[in-house]
């Protein structure tokens, strides 16, 4: 098809006024002035805010949660764990449900209608409807699709062995913060870091590409302690029953692994749930064993006879005369139980004489006991590194009158803690050595600083393996199979608030290693106000220790160093060939 | 001279198809990854939770409630109890 060219219309155009184009040229050129300026405006100035907004239409910023680390015992079975819960909170203002919704909303929560309510009527922006919800019942309250709704990951803190290791584990809060125990002294190894990380979403939320990492995320590390399940139970248990059957107000018990110094277990009566918070109050989260001290008794015996042995000042068959039961120093009178007449050194610590100790403690200068009992780490902490502990109560010797360093031989006018005393009596199960202890597992044995001699610590030793021979005032304490040693201790309490001492209230303990042969595991026992009748630490804490030590070298296969009676040596393929 | 243009050009095109197709599938293995992820966490919460359930079921208190009055178990009586020493010579101490 042929186009028609009009030659005519060519010069038609030139009649037009000149100013026209002009006109056209200058509207052109303004307008371009303003689309550049409007470029710039854009693309100079603002160019920083857009790209935010752009940005924010796209990249997001996700938390990435960590978690607390989990406290297991020295074989691996968890003590404490953290799972994930989620904790649901709405924003009132954005809020907008059906009566239906509401309804669904409180069934799920377990709370009434009303308080839902009367929560989503606040005037706040933000508001927690339940704290720590199971997972499973947190999907079911994002499934009813609640504007407005929004669900926090948060973790909640499991204790499976409940009140049985309470004291030594603590608790967390509810943002969980270490709050007690090892919750607390190794927080900073358990918790974790939250972190961050920017990432691209798509259209449906899912992410499509991560941009950066702001901050990566660190989980808590675990923390293993020396405690073992199987002898803390033990040790609970028994604990309980003894506490429970002499109508006592509380109970603490102790077990250290000699070689190692590690804690076995360490556990007080009455104890609380930590699953539970409502089971809680000062008085029973208390760990008794590290932060409370107390006047040890008889059970203090031993380190002043050591020291006498020591210094060369005695020996295990030096006679000292306890004739009469009792002793004047000033005003002052110490007595015995029983009238015993003389008595060897060994003696002394067998029947636990009072006057026995008394005399051999008069016999040291002051300085030299106070060195030993200082070294034993009385009155200094133990170093275990746990929140409040106690550090006794040892007074200078420059201040001591005679009185006060003799009633100190038998442990009244000291106070120390029963972790102290545990750690103490390393002296005795080992050659002399004070063993460092600790509540993390250790599996190379710990090497001590050497307080008393070799010597000394073998003869002591040997006392107080009398000491709970048939004779002693520790019979009860007695092992089928095994040499024991120990030492008991009843010692009348302070009174509160006044000097002197109740005459009806009691503390009875006992502390002792076994086998004593090559001692393995050191036991203490403190029973507080024992009042079923029955006060001595030979009848009250003795059999505990009995029954504790019995199951803890079962436990730990411990061989027997004593006669059982039933011993058979052949081995079995010896057998087998004989008969073939 | 425009063979050699045409040539590029034909290489820049396949070129700029390869990058889509490659983000493309970057994009899908990373979410696929980012599930895998979210898989592993899950997984890690449901064995938290097995852990404890066994731990809660193997406490000793439970243990031993089931062994004694269920099973109707004791403890041996330490005179009922035969110990066999693989070498006499290691049972230092232990006498008939």
């Amino acid at each position: 098809m042929k186009i028609l060219f009009n030659p005519s219309r060519k010069s038609a155009a030139v009649d037009l006024p000149e100013w026209r184009s002009r006109l056209i040229q200058g509207f052109l050129l303004i307008s371009l002035i303003i689309l550049v300026a409007r470029a710039v405006y854009l693309q100079a100035l603002n160019k920083d805010f857009l790209q935010q907004q752009g940005q924010s239409r796209y990249l997001r910023v996700i938390e990435q949660n960590s978690q607390r680390g989990s406290i297991k015992d020295r074989n691996g079975e968890i003590l404490a764990i953290s799972a994930p819960v989620k904790s649901v909170w709405i924003d009132p203002q954005r809020v907008s449900a059906t009566p239906e919704q509401i309804r669904q909303l409180a069934d799920l929560l377990d709370v009434s209608k009303a308080t839902v309510q009367e929560r989503i009527n606040s005037d706040k922006r933000f508001v927690y409807l339940k704290r720590q919800l199971p997972p499973e019942k947190a999907n079911k309250i994002a499934e009813l699709n609640i504007k407005g709704l929004y669900l926090k990951h948060e973790s909640y803190r499991y204790y499976p062995s409940r009140e049985l290791a309470a004291h030594i584990l603590g608790f967390t809060d509810v943002d969980g913060r270490g709050q007690e125990g090892v919750e607390l002294a190794w927080q900073d190894v358990l918790t974790g870091e939250d972190g961050k990380r920017r990432v691209i979403k798509d259209r449906i939320g899912r992410i499509v590409e991560d941009v950066e990492q702001i901050q990566s995320p660190k989980s808590g590390q675990d923390v293993m302690l020396s405690i073992d399940s199987r002898i803390q139970y033990l040790a609970y248990r028994e604990l309980a029953r003894a506490v429970k059957e002499q109508h006592a107000k509380t109970g603490s018990i102790v077990a250290l692994d000699v070689k190692t110094g590690e804690v076995l277990a360490m556990a007080n009566y009455p104890a609380f749930n930590p699953n539970q918070r409502a089971s809680m109050n000062n008085e029973v989260i208390r760990n008794r064993v590290l932060v409370d001290t107390f006047e040890p008794g008889s059970t203090l015996k031993p380190f002043a006879i050591a020291v006498a042995l020591e210094t060369g000042r005695v020996r295990a068959n030096t006679l000292m005369d306890t004739s009469g039961g009792m002793m004047r120093i000033g005003r002052a009178v110490i007595r015995d139980v029983h009238d015993k007449g003389n008595l060897t050194v060994s003696q002394v610590i067998q029947t636990s004489s009072n006057v026995g100790a008394a005399k051999i403690a008069l016999l040291l200068p002051p300085r030299t006991f106070w060195e030993m009992l200082n070294r034993s780490g009385f009155g200094t902490e133990t170093g275990i590194g746990f929140p409040g502990e106690a550090s006794g109560q040892l007074r200078a010797y420059n201040k001591w009158r005679p009185i006060e360093q003799a009633t100190m031989s038998y442990g009244h006018g000291i106070s120390v803690s029963l972790m102290q005393l545990v750690r103490a009596y390393t002296l005795f199960a080992t050659d002399g050595e004070l063993k460092p202890i600790t509540l993390l597992k250790r599996d190379t044995p710990a090497v001590g600083q050497k307080v008393i001699s070799r010597e000394t610590a073998q003869s002591v030793r040997k006392m107080l393996e009398l000491a709970v021979l048939p004779e002693g005032t520790g019979s009860g304490a007695r092992i089928n199979g095994y040499r024991v040693a120990g030492k008991t201790g009843t010692a009348h309490k302070r009174l509160e608030k006044r000097k002197g001492y109740a005459s009806d209230r009691y503390i009875s303990s006992f502390v002792g290693f076994a086998p004593a042969s090559d001692p393995r595991v050191i036991l203490a026992i403190m029973i507080d106000e024992p009042s079923s009748g029955r006060y001595y630490g030979g009848t009250v804490a003795a059999p505990v220790f009995s029954r504790v030590m019995e199951g803890t070298l079962r436990i730990l296969n411990v061989p027997f160093d004593d006669s059982l009676g039933n011993l058979v040596t052949s081995p079995i393929p010896a057998r087998l060939e004989d008969k073939g | 001279m425009i063979k050699l243009n045409i040539f590029l050009f034909m290489v820049l095109v396949i070129c700029g198809l390869g990058i889509v197709t490659a983000r493309y599938e970057s994009r899908k293995l990373f979410m696929e990854q980012e599930e895998a992820q979210q898989l592993t966490e899950q997984l890690e919460t449901e064995w938290n939770q097995l852990r404890l359930e066994q731990t809660t079921l193997a406490m000793p208190a439970r243990v031993e409630k089931i062994a004694r009055k269920e099973l109707g178990m004791t403890m041996p009586p330490p005179a009922a109890e035969n110990i066999l020493a693989i070498h006499p010579d290691h049972t230092s101490g232990a006498t008939e």
